[in-house]
């Protein structure tokens, strides 16, 4: 009886979690069978899981009836230097915060956290009129320069991280004759190096993703990044499941498989705000 | 341990030594903070501001600025699509963030029970999270499609006639609302995370006093959760209000069927992108500003009723 009670609860939650789980994959699932019908296969009632012949012309196709590839320069041009900024930036601005003195030390960490309160779309408008009249729109720099100067949420999690630093190392280092940039470049930073990580998987998985930033910004289609790209595909290929689920794989799969290399800095990045912060 | 004479013999000068290096590091602090003060300035300060400015005048971007006073907002109030975005803002809010919290509690607490293959089916409700925004829109658009959609599909296998969906003014916000659900694995993994954190003396104290089960669950684990409930919950209504991506290549910013899916910001993005009317939409971005904070605001004033802080915090 005592086993049964025990064990009842367990047996139940395998079931749910197996039932939700299948919900939640279902849409993977379709997308990658879909992507390899053939155009046949695509209408038909009962519908196929498993398509016959597998159609890899689909991929092909959707890399070229678009430039995708160009789409996918343009991405990794703005990700990796919005993310190189990034990654520059903010431990600078965590380290002065959290380990040197300084007046207004403490009002420039409010107003850091205050500003990630103001919605994007009261910037959004002067921001675009900044641009346009430095003659930047249609170019990568609105969506790299800003992240180069800092990012508000990163900052704080560098912050945190500087602060649980010992004390004890660079004043080791300061007796040895190091100078302040040698601290904070050969000892400080160095132990940081998962939170650097972290921001700079969060960077570039933004930068990635980002939608209405391009949208703002890039109007030729030659400067489309993959978002854009793979919206402009839909507008025009609208009932073409098979080549738009391709097409949305190899969009949504370096993301997935950046994932599974590094989970930890993922896990690390999304709980950090909510219940260490 | 030092005796209190050797420390007053030794610390008087280390601290004054400490002090003259903190006054020459100080700089340094100004210094490495400088980068982000200039951003500060020039991606929020100066923005901020301007933004208030412009709300008050009449501006395309190419023509000269118009102050227009009032106007901006006179006009706002008898534009019908104004209305209607709020509408549509707020019911979408009001449905998608109780839901996920909902389900992102019961998710977690699924996933924090002893099972084997955890990381396995938290990493099965993490991943559509990572799917980019515009290929989500994709695969629901055809998951959902009213006649060779998967989903009336098997619908239909059970004898249910499946509804249009996207394609319906009344189906198309519920079923923007079920394609939020399946990115909810962000709140999961911080409810899980918040799962974790909490002592397994309670679990303890819990067994001893006889409690089991769902009362467990009740009175002990969701008391102590509410930290991470609250935090969830706040910036669920700040995406929420603010929702664009997702309705936006759903719709190609048209927000159709019958302006069902448009919402506050797609409204503002169509005006201040599409007609060019700056001082409009920078007029709209600040009510919703001023609506975000005044919510948040309230639910931090009813905080200190329901979200319980543990003392070891």
């Amino acid at each position: 009886m005592n086993v049964i009670r025990k064990k009842y609860p367990i047996i139940l939650t395998y079931i749910v979690l197996i039932v939700a789980g299948a919900v939640f994959l279902l849409p993977f699932i379709w997308m990658v069978s879909t992507s390899l019908k053939p155009d046949t296969q695509l209408f038909v009632s009962p519908p196929v899981w498993i398509p016959n012949p597998i159609a890899w012309e689909n991929y092909y196709r959707a890399v070229t009836v678009v430039p995708f590839f160009t789409y996918m320069k343009n991405t990794l041009i703005v990700a990796s230097l919005a993310t190189a900024g990034a990654v520059i930036s903010t431990p600078l601005t965590g380290y002065s915060l959290a380990r040197i003195k300084w007046k207004g030390r403490e009002l420039l960490f409010i107003i850091t956290l205050a500003v990630m309160m103001i919605p994007s779309q009261v910037t959004m408008v002067p921001l675009f009129i900044i641009f346009s009249k430095l003659d930047l729109v249609g170019t990568f720099l609105p969506l790299i320069l800003p992240p180069c100067f800092g990012v508000p949420f990163f900052i704080f999690l560098m912050r945190q991280f500087f602060k649980q630093l010992p004390r004890d190392l660079e004043d080791a280092a300061r007796i040895d004759g190091c100078s302040e940039f040698g601290i904070y470049f050969k000892i400080m930073l160095p132990l940081v190096q998962p939170a650097i990580l972290t921001v700079a998987l969060f960077q570039f998985m933004n930068s990635w993703n980002d939608f209405i930033g391009p949208l703002i910004y890039l109007n030729d289609e030659a400067k489309y990044t993959l978002q854009l790209g793979l919206q402009q595909f839909k507008q025009a290929y609208n009932t073409i499941w098979n080549q738009l689920m391709a097409a949305s794989v190899l969009v949504a799969l370096p993301i997935i498989l950046l994932y599974f290399f590094v989970q930890k800095s993922f896990i690390q990045g999304i709980t950090f705000g909510g219940v260490k912060g | 341990m030092f005796s209190a004479r050797t420390i007053a013999g030794i610390r008087p000068r280390m601290v004054w030594k400490r002090r003259g290096i903190e006054s020459r590091r100080a700089k340094y602090g100004y210094i490495f903070a400088l980068p982000w003060m200039t951003g500060l300035l020039f991606f929020y300060a100066y923005p901020l501001l301007s933004s208030i400015y412009y709300s008050f005048t009449k501006y395309n971007v190419i023509s000269p600025v118009e102050w227009v006073g009032l106007n901006n907002y006179k006009e706002l109030f008898n534009d019908p699509l104004f209305w209607t975005g709020i509408k549509n803002t707020l019911y979408y809010a009001l449905f998608a963030v109780p839901i996920s919290v909902v389900l992102g509690i019961s998710l977690a607490l699924l996933l924090n029970m002893p099972i084997r293959w955890r990381s396995f089916f938290r990493t099965v409700f993490f991943i559509p999270t990572l799917v980019p925004v515009v290929a989500t829109a994709i695969i629901w658009q055809w998951l959902l499609n009213p006649q060779f959609g998967l989903i009336n599909h098997l619908l239909e296998t059970i004898g249910i006639g499946g509804p249009p969906w996207l394609g319906d003014p009344k189906w198309s916000k519920p079923s923007l609302i079920l394609m939020a659900q399946w990115g909810i694995g962000n709140s999961v993994i911080i409810y899980l995370a918040g799962l974790q954190d909490i002592s397994k003396d309670y679990d303890d104290a819990a067994r001893v006093d006889g409690a089991s089960g769902l009362r467990k669950v009740w009175h002990i684990t969701l008391p102590l959760l509410t930290p991470v409930i609250f935090f969830n919950m706040i910036m669920g209504i700040i995406n929420a209000l603010q929702v664009f991506t997702l309705p936006y290549a759903l719709t190609y910013g048209t927000g159709n069927p019958a302006n069902s899916l448009l919402f506050y910001s797609m409204h503002l993005y169509n005006n201040a992108f599409l007609y060019m009317k700056m001082g409009y939409a920078s007029a709209m971005a600040w009510i919703l500003f001023i609506v975000i904070m005044t919510i948040t605001l309230l639910l931090f004033r009813s905080s200190s009723r329901w979200v319980y802080y543990h003392g070891d915090q």
